[in-house]
């Protein structure tokens, strides 16, 4: 294994060693707290422009398998791991953390303090950095090259180029349109087994376009980067409000935030991870959510006559869900797919399936 | 929801005596249960027979009573104290059985209690094994096939149905007791009866054999608003069929990938909301090793040993949250400890790995059979954090203080390949080393996954330790640079091994390790993998560069526990350490606590300042002083392991605080020693020391026979022996010297006087006993397994003052400064001295409890200089309390099969539980209660058969019987000599030689009691030891001492069932 290096805009370098496909790369470097679900972190194209450190020690123990693809490829820019397991061991595995990162260009950085980095992250906020995969670390002009480092258009990148149609299993009892701004495939799974249809539209799909094959309810995914670059898609949802049931999960939810004049901000170092507490006020339950955000809807600017502040993050008090009174629209946050993390909340789906057969009952007999 | 206000007095029910599958867990549960309760302004009323425990101080409840765990006595601590609720949840298997029998007895409802958390009906369907099965089949959630029997012939019938080996499981018994897995029919006969008859309501589980699958299991947590959680998840290295209490566990999960991890918390969940437990909860899964199969193997609805384990494994602190659960807050209304900031309703992500192993007794009991199966056999365990597994295994190995630091161990290189290929299919502790060695003998690991079941990537871990073992074998020191150093630091290699295997001493790989700056580092858990700052210092240590630990600048005291739960060395230690911890707080002093036990109160990161959770080895602690720095060390409060210490700390320029290492040296040298008594005019028993089999029998020539045989510097007198002869000494010196012995072994003159034991406090100038102790049985029987009596029974004023002049001119010649324990012998009117320890014992807390001195605290004070004088609790003797408190045994016999039940100088119980009465056989009868024996009742069978030297003392006690209408039956020479002297008593004979025998007499069923006296030697062939393992087996109370059974028959004169007896409130009596 060569020798490689994370630095970051702070000045911090770490040195550890390259695996995967050993190239330098430069990203946003976050942090993610879940202990397993390495896999569908890394296809998650939530995670695209980032490198991503997990907290987690031990990574790659249970390998990677043909079924936990969260996409087709995985996003994420770097991979930070403290180590790196070469022998993985479950009846599934088909290949390993390494095999898998090399096969797809990306690289990985093992036997650095990823407690440090996280403790780095967690004071000074998330911040850009780069692995450097050489035998000996000079700053040169790297700082300057950090500081004009952009992203880009992620949700672009990420998102479908063409409409995909995913059809139901069994038979079709309703017609969903998926808005794809980086869409996990764990939201088209949850869907297609409840008996939907699920057509899947570009993240710049207009109002029209989706109309068009007369859903029954709209969906709105999760993706990456900030929301407020994403102005076709604001437009879009702002033209099918009240038009049809929505759901927005993540992206899909600051965006709807933003259609209907909230504003949306950068928390310090976000949330990712699979032990996130949300509180549903409307029923005095607290459920464990799987997130995956850097963004979040500022609580203070809903607009209290149309937006109904549903749930609540019981660690920090950020805006975890809306409620939209005169829209048959609601929008979370966090993560009800899952994938990795815990079930709990994936009762939100059946929520929208009511949603959609009252409407199409009411289209019935209107 | 907020607190529930109509809670205003909560009786919380304590686990007992620690015995083998209920340890101390329950201490930690039930004192954070007692200190959440009072922090909501909650009086607590506390039960618990255990005197050692922390939970029994009346600084942690408001009003205690050590008192028998039985319905009856509970009942009327009710009467007397009413209070409105009952927590039941906390105090194990034992405070949930009792529970549960108060209320199906209407004793709850009659006195208005109501249970707290959990309901009855939640707990009935957890624990009934057939409302268990209906509940999970009624979720959807799969079990493994099993039918619920309450007679053999079912069992068997079903065992045809689903096929050998099936797996008996006894409802309501606490460790796996009575159950075990069967290969044939045979072998179901005998485990399935037994398990029957030891159930509670004679009812079984039995269940298909699934061994072989992964075991996993969650600890959840739900409230009332049906809020629920995940803890962690741990996943036991052996796979299903071995007890969890007896595995090696991991936490969290390793080999389990996201889709599986899921799959089985939110059957977790689904399992413990359909049940409707309130509080914290258990569930163990088995887990098809190559598809998404899986199996619920069973659920605890109360904290548990594992809970225990979590919290620590996390610093998500379980048995608070859940106590808080039962008063009526909801998980989202409870802070964080930890973090400060967050809700407990949240799930801990752990950014290191823990390895827990569990403390055999197998050390100690050479001849108990080591195999390990559904019945626990571990009496305590360690816990080692780190974040690698390899460097979590090796921390977790050198906890166990078997003097072992690595996996390359004498006892397998030894062995040939027959042996090794053979060792290799057995399910015991030594397995893990066995793997190893197969591994350095090039056995693939394909084979060895075949034989053990043991998944991949653990068999893949240890062998990667096995090739760094190698690799340092080729290695010298000179050729290591920092990263590879740093490498071999981080899989957990300790300098002692490094310095074996690269050829070197220590001190040149501690040297290298300065010069190349490869130096332990700390991080904390803090529950949420670094995401938040965390407000409380527990601290893991790795050989990362950057560390968490944050030294302060005050005054501050390292306080060394005491390590895993063993025989010997229970849980007072651990009353010692954390009371020491208190003296230091009031002090002003900042205080650090060293341990890696998991059960206990000292490793909860509320009771010290800063709390490191490491091995108690010199180097680990080493590390922590030089992060640190403390003004000083106290050793004398950590039993053994904290003493072996003492000469490490002082080399690394620790002050010791109290007694000096050189007074532990004077203790144990026998040379000084005997100067020491010289000096002081106390005799002791004649002694030698000797190295050879040669030396010992020439020094019990001339002493005389008996003479008692050990090693020095061991605890629990283990390998102590009574040698009767030649033989004996050839036999016990054999057993002694298969471990290398660094220290001389003591022969010395046995004398069968009365025992007694003192506790004290020197502060350089006077001392305080607190109390004298007596013992009910004849020096030979060893302190810890002898009924003892406070205060003394049969002690002269002149013999106290000889005692006390003894005691106070000890304690001074070997300069104690602080605790210091004393056993002397009473011997035809003469004080002799045993044993001198100048640390804290065994009987600390008892005294403390009944005496009112808080030993530990002015002991602790007497290190800082204070003088007794200036303290409220003056010099010399204590004032005698009008109370009399009897300390009675517990053993775990019917846990460690093989294992010979006969008392000797050789400790072998388990725990400990106390009567407290007006009268000494009121507080007899108590404790002979608590420790469960069950009176023998008239109409029953007592078996007797006694040595000839006991011959003439066994009559009265014969003749008692005879008159009270129980049946005698005697071996030979015993019945010929009660017959002469006109008592009835049938002639048995020996066994194989004829029927009946004692054991046809056992199996009627209708003995109460057995007297035993054993004749010499203990081989297991022997008629006395068949005898007395079939007692353990069919659950009789076997006495082996006169002694004991004299104080049995006194309690029976009695005629009084311990309901009759008044409940004693402890502030009442001190």
């Amino acid at each position: 294994m060569k020798k490689a290096w994370l630095a970051l805009e702070n000045g911090a370098v770490f040195e550890g060693q390259a695996f995967g496909a050993q190239v330098d790369s430069i990203g946003e470097v976050v942090f993610n707290t879940g202990m397993t679900g390495y896999q569908e972190v890394l296809t998650d194209p939530s995670y695209a422009g980032q490198i991503v450190c997990m907290t987690y020690p031990l990574i790659g123990n249970y390998g990677l398998n043909a079924e936990d693809y969260e996409s087709n490829r995985p996003y994420v820019r770097g991979f930070i791991v403290r180590e790196n397991e070469t022998q993985p061991s479950n009846f599934r595995s088909t290949e390993t953390l390494d095999g898998f990162l090399l096969r797809y260009g990306i690289t990985g950085l093992c036997g650095i303090d990823t407690r440090a980095l996280t403790k780095i992250l967690r004071e000074a906020g998330t911040m850009r950095g780069k692995i450097v995969v050489a035998d000996a670390f000079e700053w040169g002009d790297l700082q300057a090259t950090l500081q004009a480092w952009d992203m880009g258009d992620v949700v672009q990148q990420v998102c479908v180029k063409e409409r995909e149609v995913h059809p139901a299993q069994g038979e079709c009892q309703f017609r969903v349109a998926l808005c794809d701004y980086g869409l996990k495939r764990n939201i088209i799974r949850s869907l297609t087994k409840r008996g939907c249809e699920v057509t899947v539209f570009p993240a710049n799909a207009s109002a029209a376009d989706i109309l068009a094959i007369n859903p029954d309810g709209i969906m709105l995914s999760n993706g990456p980067g900030d929301p407020k670059t994403c102005i076709t898609a604001i437009q879009t949802i702002r033209d099918l409000m009240g038009q049809r049931p929505i759901f927005g999960i993540c992206l899909g939810h600051q965006l709807t935030a933003l259609a209907n004049g909230a504003d949306t901000g950068k928390l310090k170092y976000g949330h990712r991870g699979a032990n996130h507490p949300v509180k549903d006020l409307a029923h005095d339950v607290t459920y464990i959510t799987s997130q995956n955000h850097g963004y979040a809807v500022l609580k203070e600017t809903l607009d209290e006559s149309r937006m109904e502040l549903s749930h609540v993050n019981l660690n920090d008090g950020t805006v975890e869900g809306i409620r939209y009174k005169d829209a048959d629209v609601f929008t979370v946050q966090f993560h009800p797919e899952a994938s990795p993390g815990p079930q709990d909340t994936a009762y939100l789906f059946d929520e929208f399936i009511a949603h959609m057969k009252k409407r199409k009952g009411g289209v019935h007999h209107a | 929801m907020p607190r529930d206000n109509s809670i205003q007095k909560v009786l919380v029910i304590g686990s007992g005596p620690i015995v083998i599958g209920q340890a101390a867990e329950f201490d930690y549960a039930g004192t954070q249960a007692c200190q959440a309760l009072r922090s909501e302004g909650i009086e607590v009323v506390l039960v618990n027979s255990n005197p050692a425990t922390i939970m029994t101080d009346t600084d942690i409840a408001d009003i205690v009573y050590i008192e028998p765990l039985v319905a009856d006595v509970v009942e009327n601590i009710i009467k007397k104290e009413r209070p409105d609720s009952l927590l039941p949840t906390l105090g194990g298997q034992t405070g949930l059985n009792l529970a549960m029998e108060l209320y199906e007895t209407g004793v709850l409802d009659k006195y208005n209690v109501r249970l707290l958390g959990t309901n009855t009906d939640a707990i009935k369907k957890a624990e009934d094994r057939q409302a268990f099965k209906d509940t999970m089949l009624s979720i959807g959630e799969p079990c493994i096939a099993s039918r619920v029997v309450n007679t053999l012939e079912d069992a068997l019938d079903f065992a045809q149905e689903v096929g050998y080996p099936v797996i008996v499981r006894p409802a309501y018994t606490l460790g796996g007791t009575g159950g075990g897995i069967c290969n044939d029919e045979a072998e179901l006969r005998e485990i399935g009866e037994n398990g029957l008859r030891l159930s509670r309501v004679h009812q079984c589980l039995i269940e298909k054999c699934i061994a072989g699958w992964k075991e996993i299991e969650y600890e959840v947590v739900r409230d009332h608003k049906g809020n629920v959680i995940t803890v962690c998840n741990m996943e036991n290295l052996d796979p299903v069929g071995v007890h969890t209490g007896d595995s090696i566990v991991v936490a969290p999960s390793q080999t389990l990938s996201d889709k599986e991890y899921q799959m089985l918390r939110t059957s977790a969940l689904k399992i413990i909301s359909a049940l409707g437990i309130e509080g914290g909860c258990n569930v163990q899964f088995a887990l098809h090793p190559t598809s998404f199969e899986y199996a619920v193997i069973e659920v605890n609805p109360r904290v548990s040993r594992s809970s225990a384990l979590a919290s620590k494994a996390t610093g998500y602190p379980i048995a608070k949250v859940a106590t808080k659960i039962a008063i009526g807050y909801g998980m989202d209304e409870i802070i964080n400890a930890v973090t400060g900031k967050t809700y407990a309703c949240f799930e801990p992500t752990l950014d290191y790995c823990v390895v827990k192993i569990p403390k055999w007794p197998f050390d100690k009991f050479v001849r108990a059979e080591r195999t390990l199966g559904t019945q626990m056999k571990a009496t305590g365990e360690v816990m080692a954090i780190s974040n690698s597994f390899e460097g979590a295994l090796m921390k977790a190995i050198r906890s166990l203080e078997l003097n072992m630091y690595t996996l390359e161990q004498p006892f397998c290189t030894k062995l040939t390949k027959e042996e090794l290929d053979e060792k290799l299919y057995l399910i015991n502790d030594e397995r893990i080393f066995i793997l190893a060695e197969a591994m350095r003998r090039g056995y693939d690991l394909d084979t060895l996954y075949q034989i053990t079941k043991i998944d991949h990537w653990f068999l893949q871990r240890i062998q990667r330790l096995v090739q760094t073992e190698e690799w340092l074998k080729t290695q010298k020191l000179e050729n290591f640079d920092a990263k590879s150093l740093r490498r071999v630091k981080q899989l957990g290699f300790p300098d002692r091994v490094i310095a074996q295997y690269v050829g070197c001493t220590r001190a040149q790989v501690k040297a290298m390790r300065v010069a190349l700056n490869v130096q332990a580092s700390y991080k904390m858990v803090d529950t949420c993998g670094a995401e938040f700052e965390a407000v409380s210092p527990y601290y893991y240590s790795t050989y990362d560069e950057v560390t968490d630990a944050q030294p302060s600048q005050n005054k501050k005291v390292l306080v060394i526990g005491s390590g895993p739960i063993r025989i010997g060395q229970g849980i007072e230690f651990d009353y010692c350490s954390v009371h020491a911890v208190w003296a230091l707080k009031k002090l002003g002093y900042e205080t650090i606590i060293a341990n890696n036990n998991p059960e206990t109160v000292s490793t909860d990161f509320d009771t010290s300042d800063v709390l490191y959770f490491e091995p108690l080895t010199d180097e680990d602690v080493e590390n922590i002083v030089e992060t640190e720095k403390p003004m000083g060390a106290i050793v004398q409060v950590g039993g053994q392991t904290a003493i072996k210490l003492t000469q490490a700390l002082s080399d690394m320029g620790v002050p010791i605080l109290g007694s000096q290492p050189d007074s532990v040296d004077a203790a144990e040298d026998r040379q000084r020693f005997d100067e020491v008594l010289e000096k002081c005019g106390v005799p002791r028993p004649a002694g030698k020391t000797i190295f050879t089999t040669e030396e010992a029998l020439q020094a019990a020539a001339e002493l005389q026979y008996p003479v008692l045989l050990r090693p020095s510097y061991v605890l629990g007198g283990q390998g102590m022996e009574i040698a009767y002869n030649d033989k004996d000494v050839v036999e016990f010196m054999s057993i002694i010297q298969r471990t290398v012995q660094e220290h001389p072994i003591l022969v010395d003159k046995y004398m069968m006087g009365t025992e007694i034991e003192v506790d004290a406090i020197c502060d350089g100038d006077d001392i305080l006993i607190p109390g004298i102790m007596e013992h009910v049985e004849r020096a030979g029987v060893h302190s810890g397994d002898s009924i003892s009596v406070y205060p003394s029974i049969s002690l002269s004023p002149s013999i106290q003052a000889v005692i006390m002049e003894a005691t106070k001119k000890l304690a001074k010649a070997l300069n104690v400064i602080g605790l210091v324990n004393i056993q002397y012998v009473l011997y035809k009117s003469r004080i002799y001295v045993i044993e001198v320890n100048p640390r804290s014992s065994r009987t600390v807390p008892y005294i403390s409890k009944v005496t009112g001195v808080p030993m530990v605290e002015v002991a602790v004070r007497t290190m800082f200089g204070e003088k007794l004088r200036d303290m409220p609790y003056g010099t010399g003797l204590y004032p005698t309390s009008h109370y009399h408190a009897v300390k009675a045994p517990v053993f775990s016999f019917e846990k460690l099969h093989n294992v010979d039940t006969n008392l000797g100088p050789e400790m072998k119980s388990t725990g400990e539980v106390l009567g407290v009465a007006k009268s000494l056989e009121d507080a007899l009868l108590k404790a002979i209660t608590a420790t469960n024996v069950k009176l023998p009742q008239p109409g029953s069978d007592i078996v007797i058969t006694v040595r000839d030297s006991d011959k003439e003392d066994i009559l009265p006690m014969a003749r008692y019987f005879d008159q009270n209408g129980f049946h005698i039956y005697a071996t030979q020479g015993t019945a010929k000599l009660l017959n002469s002297q006109g008592i009835h008593a049938e002639e048995v004979f020996p066994i194989d030689v004829g029927s009946p025998n004692v054991l046809d007499i056992l199996h009627r069923g209708n003995t109460g009691l057995v007297i035993n006296t054993p004749t010499r030697g203990r081989k297991p062939e022997r008629d006395g030891f068949r005898i007395r393992r079939k007692t353990v087996e069919c659950s009789v109370p076997c006495l082996t001492s006169l002694d004991t059974a004299n104080a049995m028959i006194r309690c029976m004169q009695l005629h009084k069932h311990p309901g009759d007896l008044e409940v004693v409130d402890l502030n009442s009596i001190t």
